[in-house]
């Protein structure tokens, strides 16, 4: 996975609440068999007339926000299916940072093994960062992972936490598979001890 | 010992490995894989030349993409929808794991064929790339939805990197309403919560309206947990579960079904273990519901009104309006009043015997009303038989209903089954989203039995004025 180490970009707002994976990625999208190529679909039924064509309201089509890498999003962003299409289309689109004040377990989950940072802040951040974020491309906002801090056009400073262990997943792209199968001989011996303790299953 | 959780004794039993910061490599006793999810992870494996750790616990079905329609036995029509088919076949094969395809009898909606074939047992973890997965709590067993990269993870290592949630409870106290069921009681607890009031917890499901639900009811409060936004439901097995499990082709048998019993029967929370969040609802206050938006927290009574935007507060504001524009509806119009013109009776929600017996008591001797599109997609082969066998399926048809074949279906409308734009759908699925049956479709979440009375009317109805 590519290394997470700073972002110097264009952020998005998406006040609305509840925005779920239907929407991020509809399922007629769901049918391929690869992780790539899913970024031209991404919000497609909010993007695309449905005819053909793209809906020049929606906030990803205007122009100042066609290079969007950061996407500042309602409450419960992600909520819904598990399909990991809606990071993959995220990330395709060139979206490396989500914002908002909660996500989805599962969505949430499956960014990190996407190389996207999900970023939870309290609502008065948020207030401030959808309001920069309404700016436009001239305002860009800065993510600085390794000090965990958010930088807004104007310079207003931003603290977030993380999980140790994601972050330090995310700043050397590491792969989760590699690093739990270096602990192999844990899972063999939890198998020693659960067949022996419970060997219907 | 300090007083454990239902979810607690089960989490300690299947930590294989926990660092220093709490995030553990929890062990996976069953993988439940379909083809939307996992073809992603099955070319992962190949690429890095690592095989399947434990093929005897993993078990694959195909669901989602599968046609429903008597010509399905001639292919898939949909060329994307085939090649997910065939590589799910080819990886079942070539990893050597499980499968029921789509001709096999047994073949239906993942989290049916599960618990029906006895893969599903109290104690276990379970997990499987598709949020529902929450239904196997049902047994006890703590179940939940991963992402296509955990199906990897899973498939080479057969553990999950977790972090342990927080336990909430939700009880429900004393005994249901006529006409009132499982699926009014899952979607008023999230009604209560809000879609991410179960964010960051494990819901342990309890009181005397759960203990009185049947394996298939309890099935159904597990399923929506997810919609809720906890990672899992769980309820406590007992007599109902024990009975339920007994016999089923790979649950155990002989002096392992005795061991398996001692185990089981210490799955329960322990007097004053801690809950760090508790909802009580009392059984005789919940009333047959439905959904009016686009989320599923957007339910209320039958007998209420559509709520008006202003009312709520915060962003709930601004999703309301675009919810209720969407839906083509009208603040302060009765629920009762609105006319639907299809039915979808199925899903892993309310797709089992139980929902279909249910649905056709009240359309015994009744036709549905002329125009309306009404089918009922069992959610397995064998459900389909059963109730065949059990003369409902002639009930469904002389009302007028459709009767298919298993899969997912228009519960996420992925196989031909979907809506058209503008049309709205009674369903006793499990997501009313925008576009989910299909873009521009309108669904209103309910219980088959509430499905049922509003195929005969035309229009959202009170089930208990059929009764």
């Amino acid at each position: 996975m590519e290394k997470f180490d700073k972002v110097h970009g264009v952020a998005a707002p998406m006040p609305l609440i509840n925005i779920d994976t239907d929407m991020i990625i509809p399922k007629v999208h769901l049918k391929t068999i690869k992780r790539s190529g899913l970024g031209v679909v991404l919000f497609d039924e909010m993007r695309y007339h449905e005819h053909g064509g793209e809906n020049e309201e929606f906030v990803l089509n205007k122009p100042a926000y066609r290079n969007t890498e950061i996407l500042v999003a309602g409450d419960n962003f992600g909520c819904g299916s598990s399909r990991e299409h809606a990071p993959w289309a995220i990330k395709d689109f060139g979206i490396k940072v989500v914002i908002s004040t909660s996500f989805a377990d599962i969505f949430f989950n499956n960014c990190f093994k996407n190389g996207i940072l999900p970023i939870v802040v309290e609502e008065e951040h948020h207030a401030i960062l959808m309001d920069d974020a309404h700016k436009g491309e001239n305002a860009r906002m800065t993510v600085h992972l390794e000090d965990q801090k958010i930088t807004t056009s104007d310079g207003v400073e931003i603290a977030f936490d993380i999980d140790p262990h994601r972050k330090h997943c995310l700043l050397n792209g590491l792969d989760d598979i590699g690093l739990s199968m270096e602990k192999e001989h844990h899972i063999d011996k939890f198998e020693d001890h659960a067949s022996q303790a419970r060997p219907w299953v | 010992m300090s007083p454990k959780t239902l979810y607690d004794k089960i989490w300690d039993a299947h930590v294989a490995h926990e660092a220093d910061d709490g995030t553990c490599l929890l062990y996976i006793d069953r993988h439940l894989v379909h083809e939307v999810t996992s073809p992603q992870a099955f070319e992962g494996l190949r690429m890095a030349g690592r095989k399947v750790r434990a093929p005897e616990k993993t078990i694959a079905v195909p669901d989602h993409n599968v046609p429903t329609t008597p010509d399905r036995v001639n292919g898939i029509e949909n060329p994307e929808s085939r090649i997910q088919v065939e590589a799910l076949d080819k990886n079942a094969k070539d990893f050597g794991i499980h499968y029921y395809p789509v001709h096999d009898v047994r073949q239906g909606i993942v989290h049916i064929v599960g618990p029906e074939q006895g893969w599903t047992l109290p104690g276990m973890t379970v997990v499987c790339g598709d949020s529902h997965t929450a239904t196997h709590g049902a047994f006890g067993a703590l179940a939940h939805g991963i992402g296509t990269s955990e199906v990897e993870h899973v498939l080479a290592t057969q553990t999950l990197i977790q972090k342990k949630s927080k336990n909430m409870k939700v009880e429900i106290t004393g005994k249901l309403q006529p006409g009132v069921t499982a699926k009014d009681i899952t979607l008023a607890v999230i009604g209560e919560t809000g879609t991410a009031g179960g964010t960051g917890y494990v819901i342990e499901y309890c009181g005397e309206a759960i203990r009185d639900l049947s394996m298939e009811g309890r099935m159904t409060v597990c399923n929506m947990a997810i919609e809720g936004g906890a990672r899992a439901g769980l309820i406590a097995p007992d007599e109902t579960t024990f009975e339920y499990v007994k016999g089923r082709p790979h649950a155990p048998k002989g002096a392992q079904w005795e061991a398996a019993m001692d185990w089981w029967k210490t799955l329960y929370t322990d007097e004053g273990a801690h809950f760090d969040k508790v909802i009580t609802l009392r059984g005789e206050d919940i009333a047959p519901v439905v959904t009016w938006g686009t989320s599923p927290e957007d339910v209320l009574p039958i007998t209420a009104t559509v709520p008006n935007p202003e009312d709520f507060e915060g962003g709930k504001v601004d999703a309301a309006r675009r919810s209720i524009e969407y839906m083509g509806l009208e603040a302060g119009q009765k629920l009762s009043d609105v006319e639907i013109d299809t039915v979808f009776i199925g899903s892993c929600t309310n797709g089992r015997i139980e929902d279909l017996r249910a649905a056709a008591e009240i359309l015994k001797g009744k036709k549905i009303k002329d125009g309306m599109r009404a089918m009922v997609v069992p959610g397995s082969g064998l459900v389909r038989l059963q109730a065949e066998e059990e003369g409902l399926a002639d009930i469904f048809k002389e009302a007028g209903f459709e009767w298919r074949l298993a899969g997912c279906s228009m519960c996420l409308a992925m196989n031909p089954d979907q809506l058209q734009p503008g049309e709205r759908c009674a369903a006793t699925s499990n997501r009313n989203f925008e576009g989910r049956q299909g873009r521009g479709g309108r669904t209103h979440l309910l219980s088959p039995a509430m499905a049922a009375a509003a195929a005969i009317t035309g229009r959202l109805t009170d089930v208990r004025e059929m009764m």
